[in-house]
């Protein structure tokens, strides 16, 4: 099952390749990472998500726990959380498609970031599946490149 | 106080109460070693990377005290890898300085330059770099906190060569709190009292432990526990020591050479109490036939250990001497434990006929070739056990497992998780330098003795009275063993018959030599070499043909086991 796993970790020398490093030793799965600084410039925040039975991501959590610069891992369960990617997706336009590009990228509430002569870049923020339709939708459309950020997640309420 | 870096860290050390640093020098850690002249601390000097950082773990699992050891950047951080993983697979706490190239080189594919970092951090429990001369003593107070604390482990401290000169106001924190790192010692009260209600049902329980019992310094509340049961007791290559080898409760060893009863009895078991063990494979065989009917506890201070590979009902997070005194607190007022040794008496009575049915041993002739069971059997007779004990890798580690029966913690002092061949001779050296008093042995084999030989030197330099114990069977025994048993005798590489004359490199080195070619020469050459004051290596030459029995093979459930011999207990 896939998880969606936020980690903080003291912002120190290496820790981001402690983090991978312990993925890559133990035979664990990223399918996507995020890093950035908290609030408090001495703490990152890395939000991956993985995949695997319930063995695998309680281990995990313990072995993330392990890492001494970790400071709190959390595993956000459905419902409990808000999980949002971002996208830049790349259109070539054509006169006869422009206005279908931008009609279909309004019903998504992508912006239009970047326009020249010939194409659109799209900003689109949502969940994975969000992104995916949209994805779909431009292919036929011209789309030629997709850049996505890795998932940040927050729990819901306080 | 103003200090240069190079100073602040042996300041930092004498503060640490260390005595004795193991070390080679180099380019990056000329400053430290110019510090080192007025030093409080005794510096040894390795001739090899490698043995420098096998001599501090030998001293820190011999002793209990933390290790430490200095090498310079590039080659000597990359010579000390297999130092750092062997002890982080025991968990053995070291704090080793690595030299680094300047801050402003790192990155420059400077000479001597290697990610230093990067390659130690698989195998340490943490590493620093440090860059700012003002981080280095907390630095180094929170290495040692790291390395001694919770599951220990070794650390390395990362030192490029100008932080060592530039200079800083000193003084050293007292305290250390670090919110984000707090091992948990206590032992959860309602989960011991839970695994207490299964020990209380139980009709066939065993306990099976191992190296977190060393660690924590349990043995005294291990023994009375199991006494209170009246319980079978086995232990794993780890473990050995935690209870004296040959007493009443003891199964001996399990796992892939341990003895039948014990593979047998944790196979029957309706419940195993696992203290400060892991489940390795070597122990478990194959995973999914492994002790089917039990229900297991397990207690460990690294809550990673716990489920990783063997579910387990009652989890118990904490150390284990504080695990086993709640415990302890518990039987105290347990009615219910009156008769427990009764109530489990056809239990025993089962493991002792596994016991008859295939008792560990071996038959030496008296005119045949020396066995080197029957050697290291006289080794534990004429020590009485009472020895510290080091071994290196391969069938001489196996047979020194089971026929060694070492009396106490911290006198077996092995390379247990990583195998690493040539562990044994800079670990007995280690162990003897932290243990002056006491009778250390290094029993080894031509093959894994070639890998550090050159730390003889070291021994004579600093008149370590070591006793190497050198059962020389002329091949890579344990690899042969296997090709013999599952590769149809297909013999490929391990005939290793073309050493030197060991007798007379050790007297070149200077220590003393001595051999046994017979069986009658055994005795007199293990009675003469244990009573010289100075190190000696006793060479005996043995069949090749001998194997280590009996043995789960690889992938097998540990209940099905290979007995190859004629036994004769
Ligand atoms: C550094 C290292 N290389 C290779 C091995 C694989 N290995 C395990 S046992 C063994 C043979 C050891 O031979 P020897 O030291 O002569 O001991 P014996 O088995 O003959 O007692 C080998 C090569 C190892 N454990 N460590």
């Amino acid at each position: 099952m896939e998880h969606t796993i936020s980690v903080r970790v003291r912002n120190e020398f290496g820790v981001l390749s402690r983090v991978a490093g312990l993925f890559s030793a133990r035979g664990y799965n990223i399918d996507s990472l995020c890093v950035a600084e908290t609030l408090d410039p001495k703490v990152s925040q890395i939000t991956l998500v993985t995949h695997g039975n319930d063995d695998t991501i309680e281990q995990i959590i313990k072995q993330l726990y392990k890492l001494i610069d970790v400071v709190k891992v959390v595993d956000h369960q459905s419902g409990t959380y808000v999980g949002r990617e971002l996208a830049l997706l790349k259109v070539r336009t054509l006169p006869e498609s422009r206005a279908e590009v931008l009609r279909t990228a309004e019903i998504f509430r992508g912006k239009i970031v970047d326009v020249t002569p010939d194409s659109y870049t799209i900003e689109v923020t949502g969940s994975p599946d969000k992104i995916r339709g949209l994805v779909d939708l431009l292919q036929p459309l011209g789309l030629v490149d997709v850049m996505r950020t890795g998932r940040v997640a927050a729990p819901r309420g306080l | 106080m103003r200090l240069t870096g190079a100073e602040i860290v042996v300041r930092c050390l004498q503060e640490e109460g260390v005595e004795l640093v193991f070390g080679y020098p180099g380019g990056v850690v000329l400053d430290l070693y110019d510090a080192i002249h007025r030093a409080k601390f005794r510096h040894i000097l390795a001739r090899h990377e490698q043995g420098g950082v096998h001599m501090a773990d030998g001293y820190a699992r011999a002793t209990g005290r933390p290790g430490v050891a200095i090498v310079t950047s590039g080659p000597g951080c990359t010579n000390a890898v297999t130092g750092l993983a062997t002890a982080y697979t025991d968990s053995i706490p070291l704090v080793v300085f690595t030299g680094q190239v300047p801050t402003q080189m790192i990155g420059n594919d400077a000479f001597q330059e290697a990610d230093n970092m990067g390659i130690t951090r698989p195998v340490t429990k943490h590493n620093y770099l440090v860059k700012d001369v003002r981080d280095l003593a907390p630095t180094i107070k929170e290495a040692f906190y790291i390395a001694t604390t919770g599951r220990p482990g070794p650390v390395v401290v990362d030192l490029p060569k100008d932080v060592g000169r530039a200079s800083t106001d000193y003084h050293y924190p007292r305290e250390i709190f670090l919110e984000h790192y707090q091992p948990r010692y206590e032992g959860h009260w309602g989960q011991i009292k839970k695994a207490m209600s299964l020990v209380l049902k139980a009709r066939r329980p065993v306990v099976y432990f191992g190296g977190g019992v060393i660690i924590s310094g349990a043995s005294e509340e291990l023994r009375r526990f199991c006494e209170k049961l009246g319980a079978p007791v086995t232990y794993t290559l780890m473990g050995i020591g935690g209870i004296p080898g040959n007493d009443r409760l003891s199964l001996g060893m399990l796992g892939m050479h341990g003895t039948y009863r014990s593979n047998l009895a944790v196979d029957g078991a309706d419940l195993l109490i696992a203290i400060g063990a892991r489940f390795d494979d070597r122990v478990t065989g194959k995973l999914d036939e492994f002790s089917t009917h039990s229900k297991k506890i397990h207690i460990d201070i690294d809550p990673t250990s716990i489920r990783k590979s063997v579910y387990v009902d009652s989890p118990i997070v904490g150390d284990v001497r504080n695990c086993l005194q709640k415990f302890l607190e518990l039987m105290e007022n347990e009615p219910k434990l009156e008769g427990y040794p009764e109530r489990i008496a056809d239990w025993w009575r089962q493991i002792e006929e596994w016991d008859r049915e295939h008792p560990i041993g071996y038959a030496q002739s008296p005119t045949g070739p020396i066995l080197p069971q029957y050697v290291i059997d006289k080794v534990y007779q004429l020590t009485r056990g009472e020895a510290v004990v080091t071994t290196d890798v391969g069938q001489h580690q196996m047979w020194a497992a089971q026929y060694y029966h070492s009396q106490k913690a911290r006198n077996w002092i092995t390379s247990g998780g990583l195998g690493t061949m040539g562990f044994g001779l800079p670990a007995a050296v280690g162990a003897q330098l932290g243990r002056p008093k006491d009778t250390v042995v290094c029993i080894t084999s031509e093959g894994s003795l070639q890998m550090n030989s050159q730390e003889f030197a070291t021994a004579v330099e600093h008149n370590v009275p070591i006793k190497v114990v050198l059962v020389n069977n002329g091949c890579l025994g344990m690899v042969r063993q296997w090709q013999e048993i599952f590769y149809d005798k297909r013999y490929s590489e391990v005939d290793v018959s073309q050493t030197p004359d060991f007798v007379r490199l050790a007297e070149a080195y200077g220590l003393q030599g001595l051999r046994a070619t017979r069986v009658e020469e055994v005795e007199t050459v293990l009675e003469k070499g244990l009573a010289s004051a100075r190190p000696v290596l006793m060479e005996f030459v043995c069949a090749p043909e001998e194997n280590v029995f009996p043995m789960v093979p690889s992938g097998e459930p540990s209940r099905k086991m290979l007995f190859g011999h004629p036994t004769q207990s």
